[in-house]
């Protein structure tokens, strides 16, 4: 495959068809919030109608716009092999990744210490517990995660099919869109707007609005794949394909909702009672699997072989493990609902899958550590070695544990308690997190085009800083969980419960306020990483700029690392 | 790029000839342990599936052979739970509240019955250790509203106060500004006299007392020290339900307060009612 290499690389246009089409597209959706505004009586959605209708009104300036001084031609560079990479859409999705991300981890401990000190609810209903819960959970879920995901999967599906991201106007159309599906959903929880399904609490017309940016997404992605210049599909890009379409899956069937009305946001699910309940956790648990696993580990995938610059450890491991993991996943779903109105035939099924899935979870471990097989040295003079390899260990550890919690004896002591919630941040801060800020600091000086991240130093006290926050946290929700599980399930030899629920809530004080500590230390480590983005971005430190070759250099395809800052010019 | 497989030198291995962007694959074998540990998993849950319930049929499931049900597990154990207790539950139901203060073993297990149930209904306005917040009574002090014997800590949490229960205790305090009985500055001289009654320091304005008695001394009495049948409260210790200050007697003066509390027939059983008034009667102000 050279003919990239051979003939004059092209830079990409845009065209004005499509530009007319999604301006007239987005006129359209103007035109509806219009109308909703005129009719509707909830001020709440009045308020995010006028928030849509500026953002699709902002959207036709940028469409139009886009190209318009150079004849249609797109600002872009070629890559050595000559290859047009969209970078500027990797550049925004880093930033998006790191504001929500702060925001979310904010939110998160925010709830923490409202946990130890309730009186930090204020008496408002804005900022209370319930409301701010699915504020953090859709910040750092679907905000800081989601944005991490696009933008390392619109990375690595470039350089992994040697092709330019499918689409001009369409991956931007699919940033800014899912903002605003961000920026919709938040502001709804605070003014009260949820249907009240964990992690899928926005209403009809923001469920709508997601479905049309997840499409345009999938295209993208697929139109990617579709352009590539390799005969296979990486690994990495299983993954990411498994993610999309699964993920688009879940949240229609899920969200199959009757509007109580089109011009209010309430609507009611068509699902009842323990059906409900089911498609929620097959939903919820899924959004596990499939959102922060599976995506998550396409960007371990590339991410890992990448910085440590050797071979993926086995072919024959991804393949099996990948087909397994997303085969026995789907089923695990009823393990959220053990020891209750669910029949007992689901619940078999929920558990004994969640134990059938442990190996298969595991083989993505496997790999992503046995890659760095001849460069362990790595680990010691690398921070961002560190950092993955880390939440590789992590994705490891909340792999074994989540299987032991499926068993329905252990479940009994667990459910319900904060082991669940110590599980739960083993998973999202130690593998979700760390690989999402271990890509993010590969990607910085890339695609910048620097020599090298600002500071390794403060990438190292990072990751020290985020360890320790890890590491209270979890361990404070072992004692929390078990302690009160063993509480709650407490007779005295007369027979009557021994502790009430009140006592074990004013027993748990120490711990949640350890936890609370943990948090902030976490905070403070991502805080320190956008100070280090930041400074890299600016050229700072050692983060010194460099150019690439061009296309028209002598360039040669078998030079593994063609693209990267090793072919810099003096 | 398709290539041959090359050798790694670092690992001894072969790369399956795949790479994307310098990213190449190993063509290492599965890890035998990986493989076992997989198959025993799926072996043992296969197995589980025999044993319990599991998959689902048109109109019915796989029953496993273990004949398991949670609903009858859970059934059961809340039975035994209850079987258990029966014998002395009967025994409490018998007696009355005086015989169970005085028999050890039917005190004991009153006590434990009657500590579960406040920590679960009780503690949430009374506290854990029910001392009280502002609006609701403490519960360690002999200063009671309704009485502080046993029977008469009984009926107060059979009937509540201004509850739905026919009998409810209540309290009627007007609201003497809302209601225009007294004006301002006569609340103001009220407040006064009221505080007098707990601090000597504090001496009474003038024409006050005639205030008192025509207006508050009809319940809380002309000495001011209230009574338990009328539920009004004592103004003459330094106990008070809203607050002693100025600016919260006068709030309670004009606007009243009427607190609730519900009524627990119907919600607790008998048995754990009669242990509820004995564990309230033992916290230190029973009378």
């Amino acid at each position: 495959m050279s003919q990239t290499s051979s003939s004059q690389p092209l830079p990409p246009m845009i065209s004005k068809t499509a530009q007319w089409l999604t301006s007239l597209a987005l006129a359209l959706g103007a035109l509806i919030t219009i109308y909703i505004l005129a009719k509707t009586t909830s001020t709440p959605f009045k308020f995010h109608m006028i928030i849509m209708l500026i953002a699709f009104l902002a959207g036709i300036v940028g469409i139009m716009n886009m190209g318009f001084y150079k004849k249609g031609q797109i600002e872009a560079k070629p890559s050595a092999s000559g290859v047009f990479y969209n970078e500027g859409i990797i550049k925004a999705g880093v930033i998006a990744s790191l504001f929500w991300g702060v925001a979310g981890f904010l939110a998160g401990d925010t709830l923490a210490w409202q946990l130890a000190f309730p009186a930090l609810n204020f008496d408002t209903a804005w900022f209370n517990f319930g409301r701010l819960r699915p504020l953090h959970t859709s910040a750092v879920i679907f905000a800081f995660g989601g944005n991490v995901l696009m933008v390392t999967s619109f990375y690595a599906v470039q350089r992994t099919c040697k092709a330019r991201l499918a689409g001009e106007i369409a991956p931007w159309f699919v940033f800014w869109g899912y903002q605003l599906f961000i920026v919709l959903a938040a502001t709804g929880y605070l003014l009260g707007i949820t249907q009240s399904k964990e992690y899928a609490e926005p209403e009809w017309y923001v469920d709508i609005w997601l479905t049309i940016v997840w499409v345009a997404y999938l295209f993208v992605f697929v139109g990617t794949l579709w352009r590539r210049k390799e005969p296979h599909i990486y690994v990495a890009n299983w993954f990411f394909l498994a993610f999309i379409v699964t993920v688009a899956m879940l949240h229609l069937i899920n969200n199959l909702a009757v509007p109580i009305s089109f011009t209010h946001p309430k609507s009611v699910i068509i699902f009842s009672g323990v059906q409900d309940a089911l498609i929620q956790w097959w939903y919820a648990h899924n959004a596990v699997g499939f959102f922060l696993t599976a995506g998550f580990l396409g960007i371990m995938y590339y991410f890992i072989p990448k910085r440590v610059n050797r071979p993926v450890y086995s072919y024959r491991l991804s393949i099996v493990h990948f087909w397994s993991l997303i085969f026995l996943y789907i089923w695990a779903g009823p393990h959220h609902l053990l020891y209750t109105a669910l029949p007992d035939w689901a619940q078999t099924l929920g558990m004994t899958f969640s134990i059938m899935l442990w190996m298969p979870s595991w083989g993505g471990m496997i790999n992503g550590l046995m890659t760095l097989s001849g460069a362990w040295d790595k680990l010691r003079t690398d921070p961002v070695v560190k950092m993955l390899v880390a939440s590789v260990a992590f994705y490891g550890m909340s792999t074994f544990e989540g299987p032991l919690m499926a068993i329905k004896a252990v479940n009994g002591l667990s459910h319900y308690t904060d082991w669940t919630v110590g599980h739960v941040h083993s998973g999202a801060l130690g593998w979700v997190a760390f690989v999402s800020f271990g890509a993010i600091y590969c990607l910085v000086p890339w695609v910048w085009g620097r020599k090298d991240l600002y500071s390794l130093k403060l990438v190292s006290l990072h990751f020290w800083i985020a360890t320790l926050g890890i590491i209270l946290y979890i361990t404070s929700m072992w004692a929390s969980g078990i302690m009160e599980g063993m509480m709650w399930r407490a007779f005295d030899s007369l027979g009557f419960l021994q502790y009430s629920f009140v006592e074990i809530v004013d027993k748990k004080f120490y711990l949640n306020a350890l936890r609370a500590v943990g948090g902030l230390l976490f905070v403070i480590g991502s805080l320190i990483m956008v100070y280090n983005v930041w400074r890299t971005i600016l050229g700072h430190g050692d983060a010194v700029p460099i150019r690439y070759k061009t296309a028209h250099s002598d360039d040669n395809d078998d030079v593994a690392d063609e693209d990267k800052p090793a072919t810099k010019l003096a | 790029m398709s290539k041959k497989p090359q050798l790694d030198e670092e690992t001894g291995v072969h790369t399956t000839g795949h790479a994307w962007d310098g990213i190449k694959e190993l063509n290492n074998p599965l890890p035998r342990w990986w493989v076992w540990t997989w198959l025993v998993c799926i072996i043992w849950g296969f197995g589980y599936m025999v044993v319990y319930p599991s998959w689902p049929l048109i109109t019915s499931y796989v029953k496993g052979t273990a004949d398991y049900s949670q609903r009858r597990t859970v059934m059961k154990e809340m039975a035994d739970i209850k079987a258990s207790r029966a014998p002395m539950v009967a025994k409490l139901l018998a007696a009355n509240l005086q015989e169970i203060q005085n028999t050890p073993a039917l005190q004991e297990f009153a006590m434990a019955g009657g500590r579960a149930a406040f920590g679960d209904n009780c503690a949430g306005c009374h506290g854990i250790s029910a001392s009280g917040a502002k609006g609701y009574p403490d519960l360690n002090d002999d200063d009671w509203l309704w009485g502080g014997t046993l029977e008469l800590i009984h009926e107060t949490i059979t009937v509540g106060v201004r509850s739905i229960h026919e009998d409810t205790r209540i309290n009627d305090m007007p609201a003497f500004l809302d209601d225009e009985l007294l004006s301002k500055q006569e609340i103001g001289q009220v407040v006064t006299l009221v505080m007098s009654f707990s601090d000597p320091k504090i001496t009474a304005p003038k024409g006050a007392d005639v205030l008192f008695e025509d207006n508050c001394a009809s319940c809380h009495g002309t000495d001011g020290k209230g009574s338990t049948e009328l539920g009004s409260p004592n103004l003459t210790d330094v106990k008070w339900l809203y607050g002693g200050d100025h600016a919260s007697l006068t709030e309670t003066i004009s606007h009243s307060r009427k607190g609730v509390m519900p009524s627990w027939h119907g919600r607790l059983s008998p048995a754990a009612i009669k242990g509820l008034a004995v564990y309230v009667h033992s916290l230190g102000g029973g009378q």
